[in-house]
This record gives C-alpha cells, sequence and structure tokens, in this order.
C-alpha cells in the first residue's frame, strides 16, 4: 500500500453521471487484486474534506493493445465512479494531466474458486455501479479459463455499464433493467440461476446483496459480496467503516472487506 | 525539545489518538521514528464492541463519528500492540478510557507496570459513549478522577478535555490541581446531521463528535484561554490540517499539538506538519 501522486490519463463519462479514470500508478496496478480499492483525494481543499473509496476497476496495459506482446507491462489502474456528490463532482471535473492522490491498494479482495470443483465456474452480479471491481475480477477468471456468466443490473439500457467488456472477455451476458428498455424486467436477482459448484461474486446496492446472499445460503453456493461503507481513513485506523459479522462482532470494510464471504454478513442494522 | 511531564519530546507534533490506531497501521505511509510522541487509541479495560453503523459521516470541511471507543481491551493491547509500539523509539501515550474513576485506577495500575509506555492521556471526553455526562463536564468528577488516578501511577499524566462545557478553564484548572502533568484540548465537538431521503440521523448512534478543519477556530480559541490560565503544559488540537495551523495553537500558547482527522485524508501529514514547524521554530 503506498500514497502517491497519480497523473490523470484519462477521464471520460461513458454513460450519464459515469466516469472512467485512467491513472498512471504502475506500483498499485503491479500490486492490485480483484476488489480492492484505492483511497482517492477529490478535493486539493478540505471540504469535501475526506477520500473517497474507489474499486478498482482494472489494470491498464502500457502501449496500445496491438503493440503489446506477451505479458504486458503495466501503467495503471482504472477506476469507474458515478457522480454522487460534492468529490465525485469534483473528481469528474479533472482534466487529463492533473494530478490527484490516491492511497491504495486497500483491502481485501475476490478469492477466485478453488480447484476443488473438477470445474470452477463463476456468476457474476453488478448492480448499477456495483459493476466496477466485476471487471477487473472477470479479467482474471478470464486468465484462468473459468466459465463465467455476468448478469447485470440496470436503471435503464442507458446506464448498462462494461457488457462489451465483459462480452470481450468471453463472459456469458444477461441483462435485467428496471423499466424492461434492454432484457428482464425487474431486478437482476430474478434472472440468476444457481448451480452447485459455481461461485458468486456479487457488488451493488445492499438489498441487491442480502437479497442474492440469501438464495445462495439456501441452494449451499459460494457467494462473496463486495460492500460499500462510508468510510474516513480506509486503512483500519478510523474504525468507521464496521460491518456487523456472524458472532455478532464488527469487521472493518476498509480492512477486512470490502469482500466478505455472505454467509459471514448480518444484513439487519 | 519539548517535555510533557517526565517526557522529552523531540519535535512538538504528536498524533492524536483514535485517529493513528496503534501506529502499525500507518507504517511505510509515515517515517513513525520523526513523531514527537504517539497518543494511541482509546483503550478500556474491557473489550468495547462499538457503535452501530453509521459510524461517520462528512460534514462541511470536518466529520462527525460515532465509533464508540471499539477496542479490544487492556490486556490485549499489552500483549498485541504494546511490542510494536515500544520497538518505534518514540514515545508512547496510551489513552485509556472507563465509566467510572475505577476503571481509569485499574487502567493506570496495569500501565503502569509496562516500562514503554512512557504517558497516560485519559480520555475523560469521549461524546460516543452512554453515559449520564462525560467526566470532563463536571469539574468535581473530573478532579476525583485524576487524583485518584494520579495516586496509581508515576507515569506522566495528560486529561483530555471536552469543548462540550460552558467553562474549560475550569476544568483544566481542577486536572491541574489533582495532579495532572498536562492538559490536551480539544476533544470532539458534539453534533449531528440528518438525511432529509430518510428524515433519519446519519449517525446510528444519532449524535457523534465533530472533528476536522471546521472546529479550528473553537479549538485554538479554548487552547489560548486555558494555556494563560494554567501553569502545566497544554496540548492543543483541533483541525490541524497543515504545518501553519499547528503554528496557530503554539503562539496561542501550547506547548505541544496533536495531528487527528488529518491523518484520514493524508496519512504522512504529521511529517510533514513537523518539517514546517521546525522552520517556523528556527525563523523565530
Amino acid at each position: 500500500m503506498k500514497d502517491i501522486k497519480a497523473r490523470i490519463l484519462s477521464n471520460k463519462e461513458i454513460a450519464p453521471g459515469y466516469f472512467k479514470m485512467a491513472l498512471d500508478a504502475p506500483y498499485i496496478a503491479k500490486t492490485a487484486k480483484p476488489g480492492q480499492f484505492v483511497q482517492v483525494r477529490c478535493s486539493d481543499g478540505f471540504d469535501p474534506l475526506l477520500r473517497r473509496p474507489l474499486s478498482i476497476h482494472r489494470l491498464k496495459a502500457q502501449g496500445s493493445p496491438r503493440l503489446r506482446s506477451g505479458q504486458a507491462r503495466l501503467k495503471g489502474i482504472e477506476i469507474l465512479y458515478e457522480v454522487v456528490g460534492k468529490g465525485t463532482k469534483i473528481l469528474s471535473e479533472k482534466k487529463d494531466g492533473n494530478l490527484v492522490d490516491i492511497l491504495g491498494p486497500l483491502g481485501n479482495g475476490f478469492t477466485l474458486p478453488t480447484a476443488l470443483n473438477l470445474e470452477p465456474s463463476a456468476i457474476l452480479v453488478a448492480g448499477g455501479i456495483g459493476v466496477a471491481p466485476l471487471v477487473f475480477l472477470a479479467e482474471e477468471l478470464a486468465k484462468k479459463k473459468i466459465d463465467t456468466v455476468v448478469f447485470i443490473g440496470a436503471r435503464t439500457k442507458k446506464f448498462i455499464l462494461c457488457a462489451k467488456d465483459f462480452k470481450k472477455l468471453g463472459a456469458g451476458l444477461q441483462i435485467a433493467t428496471d423499466d424492461g428498455s434492454r432484457g428482464y424486467k425487474g431486478f437482476v436477482s430474478r434472472l440468476l440461476k444457481l448451480r452447485a459448484g459455481t461461485k458468486v461474486y456479487a457488488c451493488g446496492p445492499r438489498p441487491m446483496l442480502e437479497c442474492i446472499a440469501g438464495m445462495c445460503i439456501k441452494e449451499n453456493v459460494e457467494c462473496e459480496v463486495s460492500l460499500e461503507e462510508k468510510m474516513a481513513c480506509g486503512m483500519g485506523a478510523c474504525l468507521g467503516c464496521a460491518v456487523k459479522v456472524a458472532g455478532n462482532e464488527y469487521k472493518l470494510a476498509c480492512k477486512d472487506g470490502p469482500v466478505f464471504s455472505a454467509n459471514k454478513i448480518i444484513w439487519l442494522r | 525539545m519539548v517535555k510533557i511531564g517526565k517526557i522529552n519530546l523531540k519535535n512538538p507534533v504528536m498524533v492524536a489518538s483514535g485517529t493513528f490506531g496503534y501506529a502499525e497501521e500507518f507504517e511505510g505511509l509515515i517515517d513513525l521514528k520523526k513523531l514527537g510522541a504517539i497518543v494511541t487509541k482509546t483503550i478500556t479495560l474491557d473489550p468495547k464492541q462499538g457503535n452501530p453503523m453509521p459510524r461517520i459521516c462528512e460534514t462541511a470541511s470536518g466529520m462527525l463519528n460515532a465509533i464508540g471507543l471499539q477496542n479490544k481491551g487492556v490486556d490485549n493491547f499489552i500483549e498485541e500492540k504494546l511490542p510494536y509500539l515500544s520497538k518505534i523509539g518514540v514515545p508512547v501515550i496510551v489513552s485509556v478510557s472507563g465509566d467510572c474513576a475505577d476503571e481509569f485506577c485499574e487502567l493506570a495500575k496495569r500501565l503502569d507496570r509496562e516500562k514503554h509506555v512512557d504517558g497516560i492521556e485519559l480520555n475523560l471526553s469521549c461524546p460516543n459513549i452512554k453515559a449520564r455526562g462525560l467526566i470532563a463536564q463536571d469539574k468535581e468528577a473530573t478532579y476525583e478522577t485524576v487524583k485518584s488516578v494520579r495516586e496509581k501511577t508515576g507515569k506522566t499524566l495528560i486529561a483530555k478535555l471536552s469543548p462540550n462545557v460552558t467553562d474549560i478553564v475550569e476544568i483544566a484548572e481542577a486536572a491541574c490541581e489533582a495532579g495532572a502533568d498536562s492538559v490536551s484540548l480539544i476533544n470532539t465537538l458534539i453534533g449531528m446531521a440528518i438525511d432529509v431521503e430518510t428524515g433519519k440521523p446519519k449517525l446510528g448512534n444519532i449524535t457523534g463528535g465533530l472533528s476536522g478543519p471546521c472546529i479550528k477556530p473553537i479549538a485554538l480559541r479554548m487552547v489560548w484561554e486555558v494555556a494563560k490560565n494554567i501553569d502545566k503544559p497544554v496540548i492543543g488540537m483541533g483541525g490541524i490540517m497543515t504545518a501553519q495551523d499547528a503554528v496557530e495553537f503554539l503562539i496561542a500558547g501550547a506547548k505541544a499539538v496533536q495531528i487527528g482527522t488529518a491523518s484520514f485524508i493524508d496519512p504522512g501529514i504529521s511529517g510533514k506538519i513537523i518539517k514546517g514547524v521546525e522552520k517556523w521554530t528556527k525563523t523565530k
């Protein structure tokens, strides 16, 4: 984990209110695992005060994909974020070449399906901006040639993010929208068909995660969820991002998570 | 060189309790050896689970927290945290809290036996624990607590005071009369925030402690008031984000400062503040 000043390589709006930012951060790229996050300082001043925890969306390789041969050199990371308040608004207005402080990689990421199953497979479930860490995970799964199906839930077809990225990786894709403008009309969790031996990874709104966790526990399917909590430091010092887990104790989203086994979480506040 | 009780500090910049964990969290992000002193996250006699979520919320130029003194208790601290702290080579000041004077005394007794504990900061002012009021809101309770702890330990004793009072000077005076070597101020101001969408408070505990740059003017005023009225050294804190902020506290009469919330935004900030303060000291 390091606190670095990273140069912005690009910062583009990819859907209304959703931005993708590429950052020059070789150290973080080399050490990052899917599901980990970085703490981004949005403002140079003190309002907004706190950094914003944003998951690592994917790694960025040096040069264009055509020129890459063998093991690509890692240049940095991409973050995918939704403009929801003051901090992310400021972030969205930053220009290429600007510097931002990023601390990372932080937290515990996803664990890949184990070889216990003869043919491991994965199901990824993304709700809204929850898609952000799952592309990095899908890339790792593709490298390991693990059969992957991705379920994306979005408000309308305009807000379906990263569908192309998943397709390019060879993953199966199923889509649900709130208004039915593409795919199934309704909650993405309704599309889910679980089978034994598969591992489910989910990131999105808390009610969605709770629902999927419940389904997986019932079907005895392994499931990891990535949680979002309000955070100050991101490194286990402030104890602000508590998550209640089995045994009635608190774990920290920043250090013990943000990825937790679904069966450990106590969902009721 | 700064002297607080029996502790010699190589510079006047400490890191504040509750914002720096037990130092190991910050390894690699700051040169720990450069710190004036480390004040550790408050410990209690028995482990404390802490408050329900959400525990923090950002406010204009500040933040509210209601962590609820989550910690694993004094025994765990001595076994698991102190060995690391003792190797840094910087004075270790242990922040402690209890529900009554007896608990403070028991904590002091345990810590008094530990040679790597240089000082004890009595957190008389955490606003996030369920009690009738804060010890630091009552001058008699402050006097009694400090006095009874003083009988249990010869280590440097610092009383951490609350800004949530009518007259902080009389509380500071009571602490000093009872034998405190120093007072540190201010702890957080009690505040709250409401989510208009849900109509509910933004903190699980409803109210919390406000910290960050928005509280600095209040902190500075209180440090100035206390410093001119007591003879013991005052440790100033509250919203220090830059070396200039720290210098303001020193000018107001503080002998040392603590960096709190700023470490959340920039884990290496104390190193930068130390450099800035040293520069100011030389040109003064």
